[in-house]
């Protein structure tokens, strides 16, 4: 970082020819600098360790979660459907993603200006984050590429074949992720508030972005490919609670860094966010065991781990305009109406979402879409201004009641880039390669027919 | 010889190995299994939907003895693994044709 050394540099100067007297500018100047050197040290290192804290979602949080909730024959193929991205994805972006989603490009997308990060480096774009090194920023939003489609994985479990899914996930991020990155956060996007979009949505750390368009496309996925074989009759248990137990643990823990981390800053803002997402987790999980007890007398682990993830995923868009409050507000609906979704909703209309990728981030980005229009204040968020340099109000409770209309259109985007691109991607993947596996090796099993590998040798 | 074939609570393992000791019997083989008779499985619950488990896991102990120490076994599986409720399993026992010791092909109650 250039600036920190000219400023150090600077420091030593005055100090060395301290015989004759610094003028009072100079010194002020190199006091600036050093103020700024060491409030970029404080914004880079949270902001590097909210990027470990998101990978450390899909890889292992979300591994972990997915395949404890499917059969131990699948277990492997379900834990490389997370990992795989974070290979993939990660080379994409370093191709082009970065650039397609964060370049200046259209309202709709970017440029290619960033392909192969050229220009990525270590002075910081002022368009998205001041303080912290272009890079930082570029490998921060890398680890959200990377949970998105892991996330829709939870839709297609224990039926789809490895080379085919990898395929579809990259294709997606190309139809649906980058565009929806770009509209919601890249420079002039067309939902971006911050940056004169046409429909000014708050997004804070991706509700539409990651867990709307995700959510949606599992639903797609879920239908397009059909019930896993023998669903519903034969049983289908997951396998092992206590994966899905340690990665809901780790989804937590790393949502810190999703939701806090969005601020970009080791700010005032990141501590809000942070509190405001550690409540509306908790309040999830109360709320959906509560609802589970009522419902058929028992508090399950599952039920509790699943209210604390819907939470989550509920208050990322709100997390840094909403105060304590409404987090636990957001945290109680979620749990109670993703609790019905799952339940009983995914029942009765007969669609096979086999780990309710669905039902606990489609339809939890989409209240928390919504309820972020209601909760949105200025005086938790101030970073839009007048021309007079006054916060302007944002949600509902500030008076602003067409915010709900701009989050709404906000997610009827999100939700048609969704569904027409994933079904575009189904469509192209099942004509190069077929995406469902063939049903003997699904009775057989993902781990030996996909990755010749088995999960558990107990007699190894 | 007989071979005695115990389906037992698993949590009864421990005590009937010590009882079985305790009448000088060491040699067993163990295995885990699954099953059910007259005892009712239980329901489990995830995410709303309802799973009925009727399979159980029991504890399968197998030994051949000498056919003079049938009854003495017996009494000493019966009472160690009883708790007195449903579920607590069954003894099978079967005649045995020969026993071979693979180390060095001793043959009849002198291999057990």
């Amino acid at each position: 970082m250039s600036y920190r050394i000219v400023a150090l540099l600077s420091l030593c100067a005055s100090a060395l020819f301290s015989q004759s007297p610094p003028s009072a500018e100079a010194e002020l100047a190199a006091l600036r600098a050093a103020v700024k050197a060491s409030q970029s040290a404080g914004d880079n290192a949270w902001m590097l360790i909210s990027s470990a804290l998101v990978l450390m979602m899909t890889g292992p949080g979300l591994a972990l979660f997915y395949s404890g909730l499917v059969r131990k024959k699948n277990v492997l193929g379900t834990m490389m459907q997370s990992f795989v991205m974070m290979a993939v994805i990660t080379l994409v972006w370093f191709v082009c993603g970065y650039s397609l989603a964060f370049g200046e490009g259209s309202r709709f997308l970017g440029s290619l200006q960033y392909a192969f990060l050229q220009n990525v480096g270590a002075d910081p774009n002022p368009d998205y984050a001041g303080t912290i090194p272009h890079q930082t920023f570029m490998i921060y939003q890398l680890m959200f590429a990377i949970i998105t489609p892991a996330l829709i994985a939870g839709a297609f479990a224990e039926r789809v074949r490895f080379g085919a899914m990898t395929l579809f996930c990259t294709l997606w991020t190309f139809i649906v992720y980058f565009p929806a990155a770009h509209m919601v956060w890249g420079k002039g996007g067309f939902l971006n508030a911050f940056s004169n979009g046409a429909i000014p949505v708050f997004d804070f750390a991706g509700g539409t972005v990651v867990h709307i368009t995700s959510g949606f496309s599992a639903l797609v996925c879920a239908i397009y490919l059909g019930k896993r074989k023998g669903y519903p009759v034969d049983p289908m248990k997951p396998h092992s609670l206590v994966l899905s137990f340690i990665g809901a643990c780790l989804l937590w823990v790393g949502w810190f860094g999703f939701n806090a981390g969005s601020a970009l800053a080791a700010s005032g803002l990141a501590t809000s966010a942070f509190v405001t997402t550690h409540m509306a987790s908790a309040a999830g999980a109360i709320s959906w065991m509560l609802a589970e007890r009522i419902k058929t007398g028992k508090a399950s682990a599952l039920g509790a781990i699943s209210g604390s993830v819907a939470g989550l995923a509920t208050v990322t868009q709100g997390a840094g305009f909403v105060a304590p409050y409404a987090g636990v507000l957001i945290g109680l609906i979620a749990g109670v109406v993703c609790f019905f979704m799952v339940t009983v909703a995914k029942n009765k209309l007969g669609y096979d979402d086999s780990l309710d990728a669905f039902g606990v981030h489609g339809v939890g980005g989409l209240m928390g879409c919504t309820l972020t229009g209601v909760f949105a204040t200025r005086t938790v968020n101030d970073a839009l201004k007048n021309a007079a340099g006054q916060p302007l109000p944002l949600g509902l409770v500030d008076g602003n009641a067409q915010q709900i209309v701009n989050q709404l259109m906000g997610a009827g985007i999100g939700i048609a880039l969704a569904v027409v691109g994933t079904l575009i991607c189904l469509k192209v993947t099942d004509i190069i390669t077929p995406i469902r596996m063939e049903s003997r090796d699904e009775t057989e099993g993902m781990d030996l027919t996909l990755h010749g590998e088995e999960g558990y040798n107990f007699e190894a | 010889m007989v071979k005695i074939e115990a389906i037992i609570q698993p949590f009864k393992l421990e005590e009937v190995k010590e009882a079985l000791k305790g009448i000088g019997i060491d040699g067993m083989t163990v295995t885990e299994v699954r099953g059910h008779g007259r005892q009712k499985g239980h329901k489990e619950m995830y995410r709303g939907r309802e799973y009925n488990v009727d399979l159980l896991p029991k504890i399968k102990l197998e030994l051949v003895i000498p056919s003079a120490r049938q009854e003495e076994v017996i009494r000493t599986l019966t009472t160690s693994a009883r708790t007195g409720k449903i579920g607590d399993g069954k003894i099978f026992i079967y005649q045995v044709a020969e026993a071979i010791r693979i180390r060095n092909d001793e043959r009849g109650e002198s291999a057990l």
